[in-house]
């Protein structure tokens, strides 16, 4: 069997969609998260802990008839900028985008000060990317630094 | 400045510092005649925590300008204490004032506080973050002393690495080109990223565990409080507590023009015989205090 129809095996391809691929495993359910894939009710297939040189072990997520726009795309930055992006449709890819982390967030992920007001009382977070390598956000709120590792979804 | 809050000292820019030290100058030259500069205006203080010295600063500053001035000094007899938001507090009583002048124990509460009131805010110390208002007023004074903001040399004393006081001014003085020597425990040295912040900004800075050293060079002593709770290990407290006191004896030798500041209340690290000297400029501070606040308000209420 060539190469490429044991790719097609492990994730079945769609006709029109999205497909998100380069995600690290550890983030896979983050994604889908912040992505709110839960509330959707077209075709969704997700790739688990697949082999990677880059990432180790990765996780690729197809979704059906959806297009999830750039701004929406972009929030996943902040845990895997590495993700890339086809747009499918009639089964080609038509489109390939990068995720690029923007210049400033609001929501999605908590301020990891347990002493700032948005741990307190219900304030949408809100950051500047001070750091785009390895992501650093500063809180608009305390101005404390929540880096990479501390990254917690709301 | 006009109409605008007053939360970080980030807020501010090099031109603003100017603006506000010479507004404040003319508040002192005129320091004895009444003001009606606030008449008919109301600025609420909002002291979630207790800070007495803080809040009648801004309260004398208010009543100078012919202003009035409604709040309270603690949060226990307040809705607060029966459970309120501080967005319900803050947008209630922005309809009671002009501006609103707060302290809060809750880092970011300022600012929140500030996008909520149909008011401006100035932010009296939100928890361990910001307290713009000591910065200005410590530039003010530096400025008075020196008679220039340039090419100073600044030494910090005691903690350096909780202390919001001397991580604001290391930030408000990278623009005038100091040199900066750090004095502190080891428990409490300045934190890294103020280091790097000096090092991109090409600031020469030193570390140094004796006192006496720098003493010499220094035209300005900012001193602050070394406290026993910041210490994991008592018994290094009780080692380090009495080698960041200034004494009387220590300031031979040292440059005419130094002066000792201290953003108070002090509890033992200047000793009192420093006091009667020239050098003792804490209590002059204080009083700047005043007319840095009456500058900072004022322009905020578009009155300058
Ligand atoms: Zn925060």
């Amino acid at each position: 069997m060539e190469n490429k129809d044991l790719k097609e095996l492990k994730v079945s391809a769609i006709k029109d969609g999205t497909v998100i691929d380069h995600i690290p495993a550890k983030n896979l359910f983050k994604v889908i998260s912040i992505l709110e894939l839960t509330k959707i009710d077209t075709q969704i297939t997700i790739g688990y802990n697949f082999e990677s040189k880059k990432l180790g072990k990765k996780g690729i997520i197809k979704i059906s008839e959806k297009f999830p726009d750039d701004r929406d795309l972009n929030k996943i930055a902040m845990i895997a900028p590495e993700a890339k992006i086809n747009i499918i449709r009639d089964y080609a890819v038509v489109e390939k985008k990068t995720v690029a982390v923007p210049d400033y967030i609001e929501g999605i992920i908590r301020c990891m000060n347990p002493k700032c007001i948005t741990n307190f009382e219900k304030v949408v977070t809100r950051f500047d990317v001070i750091s785009k390598t390895d992501v650093n956000l500063k809180c608009c709120y305390c101005e404390k630094i929540t880096d990479q590792d501390h990254f917690e979804l709301i | 400045m006009k109409n605008k809050s007053l939360i970080s000292i980030h807020d501010y820019s090099k031109e603003d510092y100017f603006k506000i030290i010479q507004v404040a100058s003319e508040f002192e030259k005129n320091a004895g005649q009444a003001s009606n500069l606030l008449a008919g205006k109301i600025v609420a203080t909002l002291f979630f925590e207790p800070s007495t010295r803080t809040r009648l600063s801004f309260e004398s500053a208010v009543q100078r300008l012919g202003g009035r001035i409604i709040g309270f000094s603690e949060a226990s007899s307040t809705s607060v204490a029966k459970g309120e938001s501080l967005k319900d507090t803050v947008k209630t009583v922005s309809q009671y004032s002009d501006l609103i002048v707060m302290r809060h124990p809750i880092e970011g509460s300022a600012r929140w506080a500030s996008e909520v009131a149909d008011v401006p805010v100035v932010n009296a110390g939100d928890g361990a973050n910001q307290h713009p208002t000591q910065c200005l007023l410590d530039l003010f004074t530096i400025n008075q002393t020196q008679g220039t903001l340039e090419n100073l040399t600044i030494t910090l004393v005691g903690d350096l690495k909780y202390g919001r006081t001397v991580h604001s001014l290391l930030q408000a003085m990278s623009y005038f080109n100091p040199k900066f020597r750090f004095v502190s425990p080891k428990e409490l040295k300045m934190p890294n990223e103020y280091k790097i912040f000096l090092d991109q900004n090409n600031i020469e800075w030193s570390e140094h565990e004796d006192l006496n050293l720098v003493l010499p060079e220094s035209d300005i002593v900012y001193v602050t409080r070394v406290q026993k709770e910041r210490f994991s290990d008592p018994i290094e407290y009780e080692r380090v507590k009495n080698a960041y006191v200034l004494h009387k004896s220590m300031l031979e030798g040292t440059k005419s023009n130094m002066r000792i500041l201290h953003p108070l209340p002090r509890v033992n690290e200047i000793n009192v015989d420093v006091d009667p000297t020239e050098k003792a400029y804490y209590f002059q501070q204080a009083l700047n205090g005043v007319y840095t606040r009456m500058a900072i308000i004022s322009l905020i209420l578009g009155l300058k």
